[in-house]
């Protein structure tokens, strides 16, 4: 080996040499090569480049520690990835009847969108939601509008992910009060909660409480779900929001681990054994623009979440070292002119997602820049996923790109890059005192305008936004959100708080502020009672709020 | 010659979206154009930001919103602008805004509508030319 390594080192010293008069005659495009976040790209990779990297220490095998290769021994090979468009707009009834549309066109999970005054603990009838509901997501008032939304969809056959963080509790209590009342036990019960509180206060907005409280709650719900639910994935530690709003590829690794380290820490600080929860903990990526580099990123957070789990943590189950995950494809990457080329876009995102060893997958539809996706659209996006998985070939064997010159040192470097920033964090005090101070938000900010930049100087090409351009008559086939869901919401509470036992409703509610104020007691049951007696989101939050107080979010930018 | 008057922007989020990408991008870009910059943080409703306009004493508004509430938060603002006798102020919006609302929109004063795609110069240049247009620069 070390003799051939020599050998490389010589014939690579001449082929260096032959370009250099190459490049003399023919300058290359460009006089720095970089990937999307800024690392710099050789002109070639050869095997020296990761003779540091020991194969089986640092590679392995799929299915085995450290998983750089994938999760599963098998991979796409035994099962494909679960294909899970996130969907949700206007009354349950619409969302309803978009679900069973995504069921009947071969999907094989459901993916619930919430709105805004859901997300945010508002009941549709007060006087923020004005204008909000149904906008972005599916209006849930109470676990009447649950019902409706998963009517003739039996909960004990689908797997169900839900994105709803900061009333995650609430929206939990509310699935499993549907369960209960159709007689299907909890532990049959397959799916998601996002439960991802603090890339609220980082990316994505939608808090309620101050971080360290709503940490409690996370770990309220990842607790419960450990004694309750074992097959339900306790919370998404999501990299995807922060990579939207702006962040890099290893600052998307880095943030993400490092919130996961939080929630982990904070469990165990609740007194359960790390094995007992750390298996139900998943990941929520993006798949963004840059091919070989997520490919990378995906192994880089594989390698690093095994070890901080099995060192840092002393995890001894393999399954609390394996870090599995969603991907959705890069929002922020699609563009409102022509754009009938997202379509390319999310095809190359998604197959990069593939490449990587994602579990289950979101594509976006091309028309996501402009409005809500329309149906047509949609199918669309599902369509990409299974032309990926049917007719590419590129399931057929287990990672394919690992041992890629390139793919391998883009690894290695995402992940030496993203332990950095963890260290760094740590250093600070954690994530929530990096929160705090506003220095997250300040890195992913400066990221963003940076990349900004680039594109205005078309130092990043755009095709068809800073680029190619063409004079484009303006979209058609957009979907619209019936103006009226607001009124219809306002309306069923109206007869929600007519027909339920208010009594009921005052007793449990004051039963959740008793435990709020408790910090050794979980919110969980108390939270399943209130919402059984008819208590409304709106209601349960705002018992939360007069416990906690609210998070009041930066004004810095 | 004169000292030049600085442009005083107060960049806002109304509604209860939580993507400030785009007012962050634009904030740094404005104060680099040399305009002081007050971004008003997420979940604005009508009244505060009104407030905050008249408390900075702003030149221009900027509005940003993804949610699809900007046909109920939009007029609300204007309305509130109006009540309290503030006329002499740019309004801009921007966010995702299909191109059907953009009319009615600008019918109530909102001056432009920036889009995904826009170039951060663009929205720097509108500024210019119709705060020199009401010979405020």
């Amino acid at each position: 080996m070390a003799d051939n390594k020599e050998k490389i080192a010589e014939a690579l010293k001449s082929w260096n040499e032959k370009t250099q008069k190459v490049l003399a005659k023919n300058p290359e495009r460009k006089a720095q090569f970089e990937t999307l976040s800024e690392i710099p790209i050789n002109r070639l990779y050869t095997p020296l480049d990761i003779e540091h990297i020991d194969y089986l220490e640092e590679i392995g095998f799929p299915g085995q520690y450290p998983f750089v290769r994938g999760v599963q021994n098998t991979m796409h090979r035994g099962r494909l990835w679960t294909m899970r468009q996130y969907a949700g707009f206007g009354s349950a009834e619409d969302t309803n009847k978009r679900f069973r549309y995504l069921l009947e066109q071969g999907q094989t999970g459901l993916s619930v969108a919430f709105d805004l005054p859901t997300q945010i603990g508002y009941d549709s009838d007060h006087p923020l939601s004005v204008g909000e509901v149904g906008k972005v997501g599916v209006a849930i008032d109470s676990v009447r509008d649950m019902a409706v939304l998963f009517d003739q969809i039996p909960l004990d056959q689908v797997s169900t992910s839900m994105t709803i963080n900061s009333p995650a509790a609430v929206i939990t209590a509310m699935y499993l009060a549907l369960a209960d009342k159709s007689n299907i036990s909890f532990d049959k019960l397959r799916g998601t909660i996002q439960n991802d509180v603090l890339k609220e206060y980082i990316a994505r907005g939608t808090y309620i409480f101050p971080p360290h409280i709503a940490l409690r709650i996370t770990t309220n719900i990842i607790e419960y779900c450990a004694k309750n639910m074992p097959q339900w994935n306790s919370i998404s530690i999501s990299g995807y929001h922060m990579r939207e709003a702006g962040c890099t590829a290893t600052q998307e690794v880095a943030f993400t681990l490092a919130n996961g380290i939080t929630y982990v820490q904070s469990v165990i600080n609740a007194g359960l054994k790390v094995d007992e929860f750390a298996p139900r903990l998943s990941f929520f990526f993006s798949a963004h623009l840059d091919f070989f580099e997520e490919i990378a990123k995906y192994r880089a957070a594989r390698r690093l979440w095994a070890k901080i789990m099995k060192e840092r943590f002393k995890a001894q189950d393999p399954r609390s070292w394996m870090l599995r995950y969603h991907v959705q494809t890069a929002g922020c990457s699609l563009t409102a002119q022509q754009p009938l080329l997202n379509i390319l876009r999310t095809g190359f995102e998604a197959l990069s997602a593939v490449l990587g060893g994602c579990q289950s997958l979101h594509t976006n539809s091309y028309d996501e820049a402009l409005a809500l996706p329309s149906e047509q659209a949609v199918q669309i996006a599902l369509r990409t996923q299974q032309i990926i998985a049917y007719e590419i070939g590129v399931t057929e064997t287990v990672d394919p790109l690992g041992g890629s010159y390139y793919v391998e040192y883009l690894t290695d470097k995402i992940e030496s890059d993203a332990e950095q920033y963890i260290k760094k964090i740590d250093e600070m005090g954690g994530m929530v005192t990096a929160i705090e101070s506003g220095y997250v938000q300040q890195e992913i900010a400066h990221s963003a305008y940076e990349y900004q930049k680039k594109v205005e100087s078309k130092e990043r090409i755009v095709v068809g936004m800073n680029k190619f351009q063409i004079k484009e008559p303006p979209p058609t086939g957009l979907l619209k959100v019936d103006m009226s869901v607001g009124e219809r919401q306002a309306e069923k509470l109206k007869v929600l708080r007519a027909e339920r036992d208010n009594q009921a409703v005052l007793r449990c509610l004051e039963d959740v502020k008793r435990a709020a104020k408790d910090e050794k007691e979980n919110l969980m049951p108390p939270i399943l009672e209130a919402v059984k007696a008819e208590a409304t989101l709106g209601e349960i939050c705002d018992a939360l709020r007069e416990v906690f107080g609210e998070y009041v979010g930066g004004t810095s930018y | 010659m004169s000292e030049k008057k600085i442009i005083r922007v107060v960049l806002a989020k109304p509604g209860l979206d939580g993507h400030d990408r785009g007012a962050k991008v634009i904030a740094r870009a404005l104060r680099d154009a040399g305009m002081e910059v007050i971004y008003t943080g997420l979940r604005q409703t009508p009244e505060q930001i009104v407030t905050t306009v008249e408390q900075e004493d702003a030149d221009v508004l900027m509005l940003s919103i993804l949610s699809g509430a900007h046909n109920y938060l939009f007029p609300r603002i204007m309305e509130l602008l109006k009540e309290r006798g503030i006329t002499d102020i740019l309004v801009l919006g921007g966010g995702i805004i299909p191109d059907e609302d953009i009319p009615g929109l600008k019918q109530i004063g909102i001056k432009e509508i920036f889009g995904p795609g826009t170039e951060l110069k663009t929205i720097i240049d509108c500024i210019h030319s119709n705060l020199a247009q009401a010979n405020k620069v």
